[in-house]
């Protein structure tokens, strides 16, 4: 008995440890979000502050043009979970539903799409934004987010298409419905469980996605995010307190997303590895 | 029905826009991208074709520092399969023991998986700060300042600073997926286990550790590839340096094709790295399937 609760006492001292390591970080991170340079060059490097000084929020939101790189990211990560849940959608339907030949031969090559990294899209794709003048907006980002969620995407509707009784759709048609109207009524609400897991991925790797951001996003009022954020640390060197208040506000929506439905985003983390 | 659901017309309506984006996302660019790596092009007119010239200079003469930023990006897929997984499934293997408070640890493990790289990378910049940085500040307060160091600016520790947020990072995604499979090995083989007389050191690695090969595999293919493209926290923390001590192919890739405009060695580097992607993967899943195979005997 005695054993057992040392090996117990000993688990939970590890998985704290643990804890702490992975949170810790992260409140510090806040903590100096509203500290100004006096107090942490002062010597309270990682104490509470000793006043909140929420206004570094105010100046990397306006100076920092943090609420414009915001916006950005924002209407980027909205389009981009559009174009992926519906045209993943319609793929997937016509793979796993529609009678055709070349069925698993389409669905092998979205597959292989898992296994190409964007490193190979990037120079191409930037010689043809600059050919036809797109460099700079919203869409130059957009397509290539949606090609690079839809591979797995189409593997999770497809998956999920499969176990759809087919005598919905059947008598659908009999009533003399055409294939958009059952496909946007009938076949689209049911396939309301993976629309969560699909845009649950899909949002937290947009929101964070920073290579290509950083190579087709050259002008200030364009950048998202994870590219602001780069200029902004740029421009206020040395002052920590707003660019720790930015570094929060950038990392709010997704963290946000993760404590109100974390069993939800543990099962699309889960669903969505799928070897590349 | 069957008439709706095998018109020509209606699957190419349902199959063009994924099809369209696919194909000018994917599929053309990898073609152009091989193209390219085989001109001289700084990007302005035309490029000349020059054959394997890029590959002979690059790789042959270890020109831009290659071959080394290779072998670092080795260095962070031995200690990503070797140190992230090892401590990701032990994680696992005790929360799935089914613990008080296991979906509160998991949970919390999990938390810098939802960050992004960017905000992590400029965190851990601040972290390892010569003077007011986290980790300097408490070895003062442990008495250990005889082990300050800038992190960062030493060619002997970047690569390691580099690296452990990295693992920070994505250690709790590792163990999830673990979990997951643990979660999902049938309650009654453990119970049977038990009632033999089997510990949960035995039970762990006869029973579930073998059980759930096929997603050991997929994290270890995850964490190769990952490791093979890493650029995000080297390109924020250190771009590479100091003195190149933390270049990896993509930031070589990337220093070409956007700061020199050598876009003809440039493509023969992402050429490089999408081709290791590949390899890598097939060969682990060769592997992996041989493993199965002889263990099923």
């Amino acid at each position: 008995m005695k054993k057992r609760t040392l090996t117990n006492t000993l688990t939970y001292a590890f998985l704290l440890i643990f804890t702490v390591i992975q949170v810790y970080p992260l409140f510090w991170l806040f903590t100096f979000s509203l500290k100004n340079n006096d107090e942490i060059f002062g010597g309270n490097v990682a104490g509470l502050p000793a006043h909140w000084l929420w206004g570094n929020y105010g100046k990397a939101w306006v100076d920092g043009n943090v609420g414009r790189y915001f916006i950005n990211t924002l209407v980027v990560t909205l389009l981009t979970i559009g174009g992926t849940v519906v045209f993943a959608a319609m793929a997937g339907y016509a793979i796993s539903r529609m009678k055709w030949k070349f069925q698993r031969t389409a669905l092998t090559i979205f597959l292989l799409g898992l296994m190409i990294p964007i490193h190979a899209a990037l120079l191409p794709l930037f010689v043809a934004y600059v050919k036809i003048k797109i460099l700079n907006t919203y869409i130059c980002l957009v397509i290539p987010y949606i090609a690079f969620a839809l591979p797995l995407a189409i593997y999770i509707y497809v998956g999920f298409t499969e176990g759809i009784p087919k005598e919905m759709e059947e008598s659908a048609f009999l009533d003399g419905c055409n294939i958009y109207r059952c496909f946007f009524r009938i076949i689209l609400p049911l396939l309301k469980p993976v629309f969560a897991t699909v845009t649950i991925l899909t949002f937290i790797n947009t929101w964070n996605e920073f290579m290509l951001a950083s190579i087709f996003m050259t002008k200030s009022e364009m950048k998202t995010l994870t590219v602001g954020i780069q200029e902004m640390v740029g421009q206020f060197t040395t002052s920590w307190g707003p660019i720790g208040a930015a570094l929060v506000m950038a990392s709010i929506p997704t963290l946000f997303m993760y404590i109100v439905m974390s069993k939800e985003v543990q099962k699309s983390f889960i669903t969505g590895a799928v070897k590349g | 029905m069957n008439r709706i659901l095998s018109s020509k017309k209606n699957i190419l309506v349902f199959m063009l826009p994924a099809s369209l984006i696919f194909l000018s996302v994917m599929i053309i660019p990898i073609v152009a991208t091989t193209y390219y790596s085989t001109l001289d092009w700084d990007g302005i007119g035309r490029g000349t074709f020059v054959g394997l010239e890029n590959y002979f200079k690059i790789m042959g003469k270890n020109a831009y520092n290659f071959w080394p930023s290779v072998g670092h990006s080795f260095i962070v897929l031995l200690l990503s399969v070797l140190v992230q997984e090892p401590i990701a499934m032990v994680l696992a293997l005790i929360l799935g023991k089914g613990i008080k408070g296991e979906s509160f640890f998991r949970t919390t493990f999990f938390i810098p998986m939802v960050v992004s790289t960017v905000v992590i990378a400029q965190l851990f910049i601040k972290v390892y700060h010569p003077q007011y940085g986290l980790l300097n500040v408490f070895l003062d307060t442990l008495g250990l300042d005889f082990l300050r160091q800038e992190w960062l600016a030493d060619k002997g520790t970047a690569l390691w600073a580099v690296f452990i947020p990295l693992i920070w990072q994505y250690i709790g995604y590792h163990m999830l997926l673990y979990y997951g499979a643990i979660k999902s090995v049938s309650t009654e083989v453990v119970e049977a286990a038990k009632i033999d007389g089997a510990n949960y050191f035995q039970i762990s690695t006869r029973i579930l550790i073998p059980l759930i090969t096929p997603v050991i595999e997929t994290c270890v293919v995850i964490a190769v590839v990952g490791s093979l493209k890493t650029f995000d926290f080297v390109y924020i923390m250190t771009n590479g340096g100091p003195l190149g001590a933390t270049d990896v192919p993509s930031t070589v890739m990337y220093d070409l094709l956007i700061k020199r405009n050598l876009y003809g060695q440039g493509s023969m580097v992402a050429v490089f790295i999408v081709a290791e992607c590949l390899l890598f993967t097939v060969v682990l899943q060769t592997v992996f399937k041989k493993l199965r195979n002889t263990g099923g005997e």
